[in-house]
Order: structure tokens, then C-alpha cells, then sequence
């Protein structure tokens, strides 16, 4: 039985004054992924953050494999993995700069060796030297993939990662999601999309105003189904 | 810095209290406090004009010195207010040092306006100029605009914790660089002498007693007005938190 | 160890995307001639005892280049107003206020690399041989250490141009003028002139210990 990764009591956080989250429970074990539904302004995107310790929430604790984000924030950046709308990447810089100068950051050891094999697995490895400014929307964002798992996260947080994907980036994000699982890593992603909400995890969860309104394991549901409970949590 | 596993707001503490009971309180400390001002006001405005004896150089308007040192000492004081409002908040997360911070710049900076102002007056009855580069005179100037700019940029950044963190921030700068830029400005002064605010040499008895009641009066006043400002903050925190909960 | 990397790190990440961009190159490039001449028309000073004032024209002109070129090390961090790319980093943030410092004290030394030589030449004054150095250093060093913290609460708001200088300039008045009177002693030298060095030195010290402290409490949300 695997131990839970990432424990959510309790989570509130409220924005210019503004409830965003209104009290959030969610358990994930380790090597599970879970998706998260939910309508724009719903607070998926809020909580992601928070996990990734961007921002700090007003209440509640967050645990993430044992280490409380209040107070060891720094360590939890070590272990987290975060892909947001933003690319997060210089433009400036090349690929392969950008990585580099990530894998700094992180301290990650051996990092070109890293960063090369990485670069080979989302499809940019001949396009090492170019400036990310060049990029195209798809491509941004397998290097955000990249970046993120380059300091081999134990936790990957991934923010409607599909967006901009062809169907050729869509089989490389279920490949790297299966591969991190495999290698006993938690995964968080959000999405409009049922069916690969379905596809790619073991757990839905739906928020709506800040607040979680469903939950249910994957195994033996269709998109369907979910589509149905998510007009019906939203009532 | 450690995550808060209670909130710290009004709502929250309303809710455990039971009751809202701030706002139904008898304001026990208010009344104190304003009586003791308005009768030491009286008090020191009859030693200030009557009792404190009549200067040898400078003559009556010397008597602006009794109130432009406890003006200025306010302005002082009030930003050291800020600072640990400041402090405090940077420490405990909770609001409510924030709010002191506030109401005491709002105060403070009134204060030294006002001490800028009398200064300024008193200045121009001595040496028949509006304005001395001295060093204390200088200092509060500089002070001055401390203030301003921290209230610009509360009002700027708004009522977020974002806002409090800076506020908090450049009070702290300040506090610890207002001693370095009196003692920089005081340096170049002695550079070039020029004509000062002030009362020379030992001060008799009577002018001494009589500034220590009027330094008195305006502290009172001071802490007086400081609660009404903090519950006035507290009270704009509460609308916007409500107008924030209706959109 | 990992800390001064990582300092290291940033700070070549920043010069790197300037050097990249070309608008920097064009816009730094007529900034310095700007300097150069309007430095020739200040310094052009028809009085008798320019002597005088030269070192405040000086330091004033310094002060005001600081201002345009400190907003631009924390700008260029944010994309869409978020600093998201480093903060998602476990990188101490002190580090980051430090890469960003020594970013800043750069900029302004370009500035004073145009000018000095030119206030030196007209002046009589020592450039190397002598204090010039130090007071410049320990000068820049006490604008900068305010100018970077400040410029971070000043980029969260709107008006960031205009608050950045009114926050700035009131606390940065000893080091102004310590380097005012420092560099006049240079030039015509006084009995029983204060020591300003050890001032300006006391002051980067204080402030430098702790803006590095407070930075974290700016910069993060």
C-alpha cells in the first residue's frame, strides 16, 4: 500500500480580499496521479501554486512527501516539478542555456547529460541553440516539460499542460506522466478535457468556487460519466 | 516563514469569539484618554502663555518651542511606531500590526508636518528667514518625506499583505537610516554653520516643567487619536472584506 | 558554496539576456553618449569657484542615472508581472537580491566609466592613484543597496517610475553627502573634514546586511 505523497487539510487562500479557496482536502498517494477539473476561475490554477510554493495560502497545511511547505518551502521546491501557463523559460537564452542554467538552480548533478537527454525525449534536442524566443507555442511547451522534470521531481504539478499540444505532444505527456508514475512519482495535473482527465490518471477531483465537489477513482469510468457528475456537482 | 493554521482576520476571530466584541464595547480607554488630553491641553496652554517665563533673546515667540519639540518628538515617535508596527507584522502575519502601522504614519506624519510648520514659523521670527538647513530642522524634513512616501505607497499597493510587507520594510529601513542621516546632515553642518532652531544653553526650571506637561499633553492626544485611527482601520479592512465577499 | 553559484549564476543569466537583446544595445549605447555630452555641459561650469559644485553635479547626475537603470534587473525578471521562473527555484533569496545588486552597481558604473574620466581631466583630479576609487565605489555601493530593494516594492505598482526615486533619494541622503564632501576634499583639501568614508562604509555595510534580509519579504507573494 503506498503512503499518501501529498496531504491537503484544510486550504484557504483568498486573494486582494477575495475567497479563491475555501477550504480544500485532498489526499494523493505516492505514484498515483490525480486530475483536476473544474471551471476557469474554479481554483485549480490558485492551488497549483501553492503546492508549488509560488504563494502562501491564508490557512490550512499542505504536506508534501513529509515536508510542511510552511516551513521547509525551499526543500518542497526541490521536490516539486511545476509546469503553469507561463512558459517560465528566458527568451533570450537558448534551449540549452535555459536548461542549464535551471539545472544551477536545482543543483542538479551532471546536468548536461541531463539536459541532453531530456531534450532528446520531448523532440528538441537538433534545436538546442536556438533562442527560446523562437519557439512555437507546442514546443515551449514540451521544454517546459523538460525543465520541469529536469531536476527529477518527485512531484510534478502540471497546469493544463495539454494546451498547445499537438497529438504527437499529447502521446509524450501521457509517455512522461507514465514514466514518472513508474519510477514511483506523484502526479497533479489540471484540464478541461474529460477524456484524458480520464485517460492519464488514476483519480478525478472537481473544484468549483474554491471548494472540492467530487472525487473518484478512475478505474472503470468513462468521460461520460464524468461530464454527467460534473454538470451535477455544479448545481 | 511559518504557514498561519489560524487566521488572523476579523471574520475569524468574530467567529471563535462568539460575538463581534470590539464593536460593542464601551470605549473605556478612548474616554480616559481624551479627558486626560483636553484637560492637560488646558493645562498647558495656561503654562505656555502664563507661566513659563518670557525668553531673554528671543522673546514671547520662543513659546512656539513648546509646542514644535513635542510635535517633532511625536513625528519621531510615531514612525518608530511604524517600524515596530511593521516588525511585528513581518513577524506574527496578523493584521492588526499592520493597522497600528498605519494609523501611526497617518498620525505621525500629521505630527511632523506640523513640527516642520512651527519650526519653520519659529525660524523666521529669530532670523527672518522662512527656512534653516540645520539639522534637526533638515532631519525632519527628510523625515517628512519618509512618511509621505510610505503613505503613497500604502495607498498605491492597497490593502493587500503584499502592501504591508513593503510599508513594513521601508519603516524598517527608515527607523534604522534616520539616526545615520541626522548624524551625516549634523557633520556637514558643522561644515557650514548655519543659523539654528532652538533654545541655547541650561534651561531654567519652569521652562523645563512646562515643556515636560506639554510633552505629556501631546502624547496623550497622540495615543488618543492612534486608537481611533486603528479602529478606523480595522473598520475600512471590514468593508473591504465585505464588498470583496458581495462580488 | 552553492549560494555564491547560484549569485554567480543569475547574474550572468541577466547579463547574457541584456547583451542579447539588441534594444539594449542601441538604447546603452546613446545613454552613454548622452552622458558624455550633457557631462560636458555640466562640467562646463563658467563660475569662479566651480571647484565648488563640481562635486555635486557630480553626484547628482550619478544619482539620477542610478534611478533609470535600477528598475530594469527586477523588470526584466517578471514575465506578466509574476517572477515565477526564479521563485519556482529553491534558490536562497538572498542570492537573487545579490545577483540583482551587483546587476545594478554594474549599470551605474558604466555611467561612471564615461564620466569620471572627464570630471578627473577637467578637475585635476587623481583617477586612480588617490581616493577618487574608493568614494566611488562605497558610493555607488550605498545607492545601489537601497535602489535594488526598493525597486522590487516599487515594480509591484503602477507608478513605479515616480515612487521609485521618492522612496529612494530621502534614504540615500548620507551617502550623497558623504560623497559630495569626500570628493570635494579631494579637491580642495580641508582640516578637520568628518570621516565620511568611514560613514559611507557604515552605511553599505548596514544597509547591505539588511536590505539582503528584507528582500525575501518583498519579493515573495
Amino acid at each position: 500500500m503506498s503512503a499518501p505523497y501529498l496531504e491537503i487539510k484544510g486550504l484557504k487562500k483568498t486573494y486582494n480580499l477575495k475567497p479563491i479557496l475555501r477550504g480544500i482536502d485532498i489526499v494523493l498517494d505516492q505514484g498515483k496521479c490525480m486530475a483536476l477539473l473544474g471551471a476557469n476561475g474554479a481554483g485549480k490554477t490558485t492551488l497549483l501554486r501553492i503546492l508549488a510554493c509560488l504563494t502562501k495560502p491564508v490557512a490550512g497545511t499542505v504536506s508534501i512527501g513529509g515536508l510542511d511547505i510552511g516551513q521547509e518551502a525551499q526543500q518542497v521546491r526541490l521536490l516539486v516539478g511545476f509546469v503553469g501557463h507561463q512558459p517560465n523559460l528566458y527568451d533570450e537564452l537558448t534551449i540549452i542555456e535555459n536548461l542549464l542554467f535551471f539545472g544551477r538552480m536545482y543543483s542538479v548533478k551532471k546536468a548536461r547529460e541531463r539536459a541532453a537527454a531530456l531534450l532528446q525525449q520531448v523532440g528538441l534536442a537538433r534545436r538546442s541553440n536556438e533562442r527560446v524566443g523562437t519557439l512555437s507555442r507546442g514546443q515551449l511547451q514540451r521544454l517546459s516539460l523538460a525543465r520541469a522534470l529536469l531536476h527529477s521531481p518527485r512531484l510534478l504539478l502540471l497546469d493544463e499542460p495539454d494546451a498547445g499540444l499537438d497529438d504527437e505532444g499529447i502521446e509524450l505527456l501521457e509517455e512522461l506522466i507514465r514514466e514518472h508514475a513508474e519510477q514511483g512519482g506523484t502526479t497533479l495535473f489540471t484540464t478541461h478535457n474529460f477524456e484524458r482527465a480520464v485517460k492519464f490518471s488514476d483519480q478525478i477531483c472537481m473544484l468549483s468556487g474554491g471548494r472540492v465537489v467530487y472525487k473518484q477513482a478512475t478505474t472503470g469510468l468513462e468521460a461520460g460519466g464524468v461530464r454527467m457528475a460534473y454538470q451535477e456537482a455544479l448545481r | 516563514m511559518a504557514l498561519v493554521k489560524k487566521e488572523a482576520t476579523i471574520e475569524q476571530r468574530a467567529a471563535k469569539d462568539g460575538t463581534n466584541k470590539q464593536a460593542t464595547r464601551f470605549p473605556v480607554a478612548s474616554i480616559i484618554l481624551g479627558s486626560l488630553s483636553l484637560i492637560g491641553m488646558m493645562v498647558s496652554v495656561w503654562m505656555i502663555f502664563l507661566y513659563a517665563p518670557m525668553d531673554a533673546i528671543q522673546g514671547n515667540p520662543q513659546r512656539i518651542f513648546y509646542f514644535h519639540v513635542p510635535m517633532a518628538w511625536l513625528g519621531m515617535l510615531g514612525f518608530v511606531i511604524v517600524a515596530i508596527g511593521g516588525i511585528g507584522y513581518l513577524v506574527k502575519k496578523d493584521e492588526r500590526w499592520d493597522w497600528a502601522a498605519r494609523a501611526s504614519a497617518e498620525l505621525g506624519a500629521f505630527f511632523i508636518t506640523l513640527a516642520l510648520i512651527t519650526g519653520s514659523i519659529w525660524g523666521r521670527t529669530i532670523w527672518g528667514a522662512w527656512w534653516t538647513w540645520d539639522a534637526r530642522l533638515t532631519t525632519t524634513l527628510i523625515l517628512w518625506f519618509i512618511y509621505i512616501g510610505y503613505l503613497m505607497l500604502r495607498s498605491y499597493m492597497g490593502r493587500t499583505s503584499a502592501s504591508a510587507r513593503a510599508g513594513a520594510v521601508l519603516a524598517i529601513i527608515g527607523v534604522i537610516d534616520v539616526p545615520i542621516i541626522y548624524e551625516s546632515v549634523n557633520w556637514w553642518r558643522t561644515l557650514h554653520p548655519t543659523a539654528e532652531v532652538g533654545v541655547q544653553g541650561a534651561l531654567p526650571p519652569s521652562v523645563v516643567l512646562t515643556l515636560m506637561v506639554s510633552l505629556t499633553t501631546f502624547t496623550l492626544l497622540y495615543s488618543f487619536l492612534m486608537i481611533q485611527l486603528y479602529q478606523l482601520q480595522r473598520a475600512q479592512t471590514k468593508v473591504q472584506q465585505l464588498r470583496a465577499s458581495i462580488e | 558554496m552553492t549560494f555564491l553559484l547560484q549569485v554567480q549564476a543569475i547574474l550572468w543569466k541577466d547579463i547574457r539576456c541584456e547583451l542579447r537583446s539588441k534594444q539594449t544595445w542601441i538604447s546603452m549605447g546613446l545613454f552613454a553618449l548622452l552622458v558624455l555630452v550633457i557631462f560636458n555641459f555640466a562640467f562646463d561650469l563658467r563660475v569662479d569657484n566651480k571647484a565648488a559644485i563640481a562635486p555635486g553635479v557630480l553626484w547628482v547626475a550619478f544619482v539620477f542615472a542610478s534611478l533609470l537603470g535600477l528598475g530594469r534587473t527586477i523588470a526584466s525578471e517578471q514575465e506578466k508581472g509574476a517572477m515565477d521562473r526564479l521563485m519556482l527555484c529553491p534558490v536562497d533569496r538572498k542570492a537573487i537580491y545579490l545577483a540583482k545588486l551587483l546587476g545594478n552597481i554594474l549599470f551605474i558604473v558604466v555611467v561612471e566609466v564615461i564620466a569620471l574620466p572627464i570630471f578627473a581631466a577637467l578637475f585635476n583630479v587623481p583617477l586612480f592613484a588617490g581616493e577618487l576609487l574608493p568614494i566611488v565605489l562605497l558610493g555607488t555601493l550605498g545607492i545601489a543597496t537601497i535602489g535594488t530593494l526598493f525597486s522590487a516594492i516599487a515594480a509591484a505598482t503602477q507608478a513605479r517610475e515616480l515612487l521609485l526615486p521618492i522612496l529612494v533619494f530621502p534614504l540615500i541622503v548620507p551617502v550623497v553627502i558623504g560623497a559630495v564632501r569626500a570628493t570635494g576634499a579631494l579637491m580642495v583639501p580641508s582640516i578637520n573634514e568628518p570621516p565620511w568614508l568611514g560613514l559611507m562604509m557604515a552605511f553599505d555595510v548596514i544597509f547591505l546586511s539588511v536590505s539582503m534580509l528584507m528582500f525575501e519579504f518583498v519579493i515573495e507573494e
